[in-house]
C-alpha cells in the first residue's frame, strides 16, 4: 500500500468519525490544532485505521502521532 | 417453548441535581469540557441516608404499578447492583418485602454496568423454564458512595438512580418478547475499571474503556441476528449510558438514527446497571417507545462484562 493510499483511506476515516471534509486532511495538518479533533476521536480513528489497514495503534502510541503524516508513517511502517 | 416479555418499566432518580458548574468548584474541570467529552449536563445524587435498596424499591414499585400486576403476582425479584456498601442482606429480598411481595425468590447480581441486561436474561430464562411466573427485575446503584470527589476523571461521570421492569410469560402461540442474550466477559482487562480496597474509589482507564466500548458493535449485531431482527428495524437503541460519545459511536456504527437512540445520560449521568432501565422508563414517559416493536438493549462495563438482547417494547 502506498503512502498516498494510506492518506486517502485515513482521510475517509477522519471525515466519517469527526466530520472533517476528507480534502482538508492533508499530511502537514495537526489533528488537535488544525482539525479540531480531540483525544477520544483520535481513539476512534485509531480503531477504524486498525480495521482498515490491519495495523494496531496502541493508546500509548497515540499521543505521539500529532500530524496526519505521523499516522501515515506509522501505518506505512506496520503494513 | 414459551417465551417471556416485558410488561412495563419504572424509573427513580434522587432529587438532588449536581451540575457541571457545581463540580468545577471542586475539581479542575469545566461545563464545556464535560459536555464535549462525556455529554453530561447534570446528574442526580442520592442523599446520605438514601440507600441502593430505597432506590430499588422506588423504581420497582413504579414498574409494578405500570404493569397492572399486583405484588401477589410476582414470585421472583432480581436486583442488578455493584455499589452496595453492605453485602447482606440482599437488596432484592428487602426491596421485595417493602413492596409487599410475599416470599419471592430474591437475589442480587453483579455484572456492573452490564448488570441489567444480565438480570433481564436470567429472569427471562427463569420464566421460560417455568421456575417463575412473573418477575421484577431492577437495576439500582449509588455509585457516588464509591467516588473520589477529587478525581476529575470519575466524579464527573457517575451518578445514582434505579430502573426496573416487570417480566411475564407470553401466552401460548405468541412470539417471545425477550430475545436471546449475547453476553460475555474479559476478566483479563478487569483492571480497566475497578475498586481496590474496601474503602477505595472507582478508578478507570478512560481511554482504554472508550476504545473497548466503541468496538462492541459486533455484539449488538449478534443480538439482532439471534432475535431475527435487522438493525434498521429497531425503533429504539438503549445502550448503557456510559458516555454520550460511546453511545453516539455505537449508534453510528450500527446505522441507527439519533432520534431512536437513548441519550438519558445528559441529565442522569452514568448510573451503571440502572442506566438502561432508567432510560427506558424515561423514553416510555416521553412517548418515545412504540409498543410491539423491537428495541436493542446493551450493557457493558467493569469486569469487563457485556450483554445485549433485543426486546419487544410493551
Amino acid at each position: 500500500m502506498t503512502d498516498q493510499e494510506i492518506l486517502s483511506g485515513l482521510a475517509e476515516i477522519v471525515e466519517e468519525i469527526a466530520g472533517v471534509p476528507a480534502d482538508e486532511v492533508t499530511p502537514e495538518k495537526s489533528f488537535v490544532d488544525d482539525l479540531d479533533i480531540d483525544s477520544l476521536s483520535m481513539v476512534e480513528i485509531a480503531v477504524a485505521a486498525q480495521d482498515k489497514f490491519g495495523v494496531e495503534i496502541p493508546d500509548e502510541q497515540l499521543k505521539d502521532l500529532k500530524t496526519v503524516q505521523d499516522v501515515v508513517n506509522f501505518v506505512s511502517k506496520g503494513v | 417453548m414459551a417465551g417471556a416479555k416485558i410488561l412495563a418499566f419504572g424509573g427513580y432518580q434522587p432529587d438532588q441535581v449536581v451540575t457541571n458548574d457545581d463540580l468545577a468548584l471542586r475539581v479542575d474541570t469545566s461545563d464545556e469540557w464535560i459536555r464535549s467529552r462525556v455529554g453530561i449536563e447534570s446528574r442526580r445524587v442520592a442523599g446520605p441516608e438514601e440507600s441502593v435498596t430505597d432506590m430499588a424499591t422506588a423504581a420497582g414499585g413504579k414498574a409494578l404499578a405500570a404493569s397492572g400486576l399486583s405484588p401477589a403476582d410476582i414470585d421472583l425479584v432480581v436486583v442488578a447492583t455493584c455499589s452496595t456498601i453492605l453485602p447482606m442482606p440482599s437488596v432484592a429480598a428487602v426491596a421485595a418485602s417493602r413492596l409487599g411481595i410475599a416470599a419471592p425468590g430474591a437475589y442480587d447480581l453483579n455484572a456492573a454496568c452490564a448488570g441489567f441486561c444480565y438480570a433481564l436474561a436470567a429472569v427471562a430464562d427463569s420464566v421460560v423454564a417455568g421456575s417463575s411466573r412473573n418477575a421484577l427485575v431492577i437495576g439500582a446503584e449509588k455509585m457516588t458512595d464509591w467516588l473520589d470527589w477529587d478525581d476529575r476523571s470519575t466524579c464527573i461521570i457517575f451518578a445514582d438512580g434505579a430502573g426496573a421492569a416487570v417480566v411475564a410469560a407470553v401466552p401460548d402461540g405468541e412470539p417471545a418478547g425477550i430475545g436471546p442474550v449475547v453476553w460475555g466477559s474479559a476478566g483479563e482487562q478487569g483492571n480497566k475499571i475497578q475498586v481496590t480496597g474496601r474503602t477505595g474509589a472507582i478508578t478507570q482507564d478512560g481511554q482504554g474503556v472508550f476504545r473497548w466500548a466503541t468496538s462492541l458493535h459486533p455484539l449488538a449485531l449478534q443480538a439482532c441476528e439471534r432475535a431475527g431482527v435487522k438493525p434498521s428495524e429497531l425503533t429504539a437503541f438503549i445502550p448503557h449510558q456510559a458516555n454520550l460519545r460511546i453511545v453516539e459511536a455505537l449508534a453510528r456504527k450500527l446505522g441507527i438514527p439519533r432520534e431512536r437512540v437513548a441519550d438519558d445520560i445528559v441529565h442522569a449521568g452514568n448510573t451503571s446497571s440502572a442506566s438502561v432501565p432508567l432510560a427506558l422508563a424515561r423514553m416510555a414517559e416521553q412517548g418515545r417507545l412504540e409498543s410491539g416493536t423491537p428495541a436493542l438493549l446493551m450493557g457493558f462495563g467493569a469486569g469487563l462484562s457485556y450483554a445485549a438482547q433485543v426486546v419487544t417494547l410493551p
